[in-house]
């Protein structure tokens, strides 16, 4: 995050006086954004838990741009990012479509507080920055997460291509290639790390071991889900569950994991009931629209 | 960095832009293999849609010819023009060359 003197350049008039960056509509007051309220019927709890899933993930990946370990793949990090905003952006725009109040994808990102993001939990775990709250994760962990998280948003594009509502199915459709390209590099990965060194395989398995307990999320049912599969509108989540398993292990083996047994959490990001660092990517995705709401350069 | 960039080698990345022209070198990166080179060569070399194939040769398996041997390897084409088709008039009953 910068600070907020260095935005002094996209400050409006009135912010910085005697100054008037002309990149800069004259509308923009310096103040803080009011928070927006959405009306979460289940279809859009349904959409946004796909697009802040996507969002989040984007938001965690865009952390490791200029730390990547070698340049190439700090550049397939930053390129694997681009990929979720844009599937998050089409999913915003819809949910808000569906929601009905008018606002856009910028406001669903920028304008919402903690509670009405429906994000997985995985998504929101850190994964390279340590901070206050957290040691911060590796490559591994990075690695790990895309590959399970990619495995999911492959099987769940492929179900939700056939949706009902025919722009969820021409999002699903478009991103459907992303996905199985993310699956092909992070699984790469994972087999590689986890059958490299002794170090790469220890960090790969304790990579394991903290992402396992919200994968249980990932295949959660509840009446959101029940309510859009009777609608035609996608697949419950737990629906994914098999196959997932089956391609997850598949690709285990290869790295000589095996697959950890089962646990009783689920969390309940979904829910909108966040772990302690949401808030953390919160503060730090959001506040520059919230400083200078509606700013645009 | 220095650490990985020393033990990875280093591939040489050809693309071609489109079905039917030839694969043209356009750089290189350090990747730990074949698969992954391509990988990385296509989030590299191609994220602005540049290309529809790739091909990833290792650095080390290309011979190059020495450039001090220049002079003795290339200069003596110079005053050869007769080797250039150009060279040679055709009789006006070919047509199409």
């Amino acid at each position: 995050m910068q600070p907020a003197s260095s935005l002094r350049s996209i400050a409006p008039e009135g912010a910085s006086p005697g100054r008037r960056d002309p990149g800069v509509e004259a509308s923009v007051r310096h103040g803080t954004a009011e928070s927006i309220r959405l009306n979460l019927t289940p279809p859009v709890r349904y959409v946004l838990r796909l697009a802040d899933t996507a969002l989040i993930h984007a938001q965690r990946l865009g952390e490791w741009c200029g730390h990547g370990p070698v340049i190439e793949e700090d550049i397939a990090l930053t390129n694997m990012a681009l990929d979720y905003v844009g599937q998050a952006r089409a999913l915003l725009t819809h949910a808000a479509r569906l929601e009905g109040q008018g606002f856009d994808e910028d406001q669903l990102a920028f304008l919402r507080d903690e509670g009405q993001f429906l994000n997985l939990t995985l998504a929101e775990q850190p994964m390279r920055k340590a901070s206050a709250h957290s040691p911060g994760g590796d490559f591994a962990d990075t690695m790990l997460r895309n590959f399970l998280l990619a495995a999911w948003f492959q099987l769940f594009w492929q179900k939700l291509a056939g949706s009902s509502d025919a722009e969820l199915a021409a999002i699903a459709g478009k991103a459907l290639k992303e996905a199985r390209y993310h699956l092909r590099h992070a699984g790469d990965w994972v087999v590689r790390l986890g059958d490299g060194t002794d170090e790469s395989a220890r960090r790969l398995g304790s990579a394991l071991e903290r992402a396992w307990p919200y994968t249980n999320e990932m295949f959660a049912r509840d009446a959101v889900d029940a309510e859009a599969e009777a609608s035609g509108l996608g697949p419950a989540r737990d629906s994914l569950a098999a196959d997932w398993q089956r391609e997850v292990a598949a690709v285990f083996a290869e790295a000589g994991l095996s697959l950890p047994p089962p646990t009783p959490f689920v969390s309940t990001g979904t829910l909108g009931r966040h772990s302690e660092h949401m808030g953390f990517i919160l503060a730090e995705m959001q506040s520059l629209q919230r400083m200078y709401p509606g700013g645009r350069w | 960095m220095s650490d990985v960039r020393n033990e990875w080698p280093l591939w040489e990345i050809f693309v071609r832009a489109k079905s039917g022209l030839d694969h043209k070198h356009c750089g290189s990166l350090h990747a730990p293999d074949a698969k992954m080179a391509v990988q990385l060569a296509r989030e590299v070399y191609t994220r602005r849609q540049e290309g529809t194939s790739v091909w990833v040769v290792k650095s080390s398996d290309i011979t190059a010819s020495d450039p001090s041997d220049k002079g003795e390897l290339f200069d003596p084409m110079e005053d050869k023009v007769y080797r250039h088709p150009t060279f040679y008039q055709l009789p006006d009953s070919v047509n199409h060359m």
